[in-house]
């Protein structure tokens, strides 16, 4: 890795990159078999398919309101990331979720999240949860997380 | 077991509810019903991690926790509802990191409306006073 900020490349582009380790490095993201499908600077995109085990109602089979959490949860962070200009650990302060409509049963929920501002310690947050389109979303979501300090060089590359 | 009969069925409709949530089921919890009060425990395993390096519990995990354990406290206290209420909104804090060791977590209902309650609820670990996150919530509680 090069020491010139000019060079090294954004964390978003090294997050787009890792895509892949990124969505199956964290055990509840796994168990929850929700992934990541693009990330850009301050965006993340992601998807989660229904599951029967994920399921709240078993009379009517939709997926409880807690995997939305965990997913746009999921995606805020990395939208929140994925907006700094150097490599930073995010978590989450606080999140709100409203739940407009139910999931349909057998759907998968596509789910898209944007940093909007950023401070020197804060990254703001808002998510959309839906089946087809914006228009009809099924969950909207505020965040707020704290940006970590600085990791040590040598834990890098061990996300997850 | 000595309890007032219905509030002994609406404990075990509680109780039956968790056994019978797949969800619930993933996420290993069990509830302790004490009269028109409720505990509920999500016991650590390793899949509930979310982060690997300093081996936190998921903060979605803990979140689900929650919406789960204040979903069965108000379903235990309305004997209107045919079936557990359904969310509107919640508010998730996360206040300290989620360690790997067990959750255990209660609700307090806020304000109990005809159509609308509001719940707070607080999952804790080693310290009931040191709670890791904590929740505000509103359910639709008007009848089927």
């Amino acid at each position: 890795m090069s020491n010139d900020p000019a060079s090294a490349p954004e964390p978003w582009e090294l997050m787009q990159e890792n895509i892949e380790m990124i969505s199956g490095g964290v055990p509840w993201g796994r168990r929850m078999a929700f992934r990541f499908t693009r990330i850009e600077k301050g965006h993340a995109w992601g998807l989660q398919p229904w599951k029967e085990r994920l399921v709240g109602d078993p009379d009517t089979g939709v997926i409880h309101g807690g995997v939305l959490t965990a997913f746009l949860d999921n995606l805020s962070g990395t939208a929140a990331g994925s907006a700094l200009s150097k490599p930073r650990f995010v978590a989450t302060l606080d999140l709100r979720i409203d739940y407009m409509r139910p999931a349909e049963k057998g759907r998968d929920i596509i789910g898209e999240a944007e940093c909007y501002h950023t401070t020197r310690n804060i990254c703001f947050t808002r998510a959309w949860a839906y089946h087809e389109s914006r228009d009809k979303v099924i969950a909207t979501a505020a965040g707020a997380f704290a940006i970590n300090k600085p990791r040590p060089a040598d834990s890098m590359g061990k996300i997850g | 077991m000595k309890d007032e009969n219905t509030k002994l069925s609406r404990a075990d409709e509680v109780r039956a509810f968790i056994a019978r949530t797949p969800l619930a089921q993933e996420m290993g919890l069990r509830c302790e019903v004490m009269g028109d009060e409720m505990t509920m425990v999500m016991p650590y395993q390793d899949k509930l991690i979310g982060n690997f390096m300093i081996k936190a519990i998921h903060g979605g995990a803990i979140g689900a926790f929650l919406e789960l354990t204040s979903q069965a406290q108000v379903f235990l206290v309305t004997e209107h509802l045919a079936r557990p209420p359904r969310p509107i909104n919640l508010t998730i804090d996360y206040l300290r990191q989620g360690h790997a060791k067990d959750l255990y977590a209660r609700a307090e209902i806020t304000k109990m409306g005809r159509r609308m309650c509001s719940v707070r609820a607080e999952a804790w670990q080693d310290e009931r006073e040191k709670p890791v996150t904590t929740l505000m919530a509103h359910f639709m509680v008007a009848g089927d």
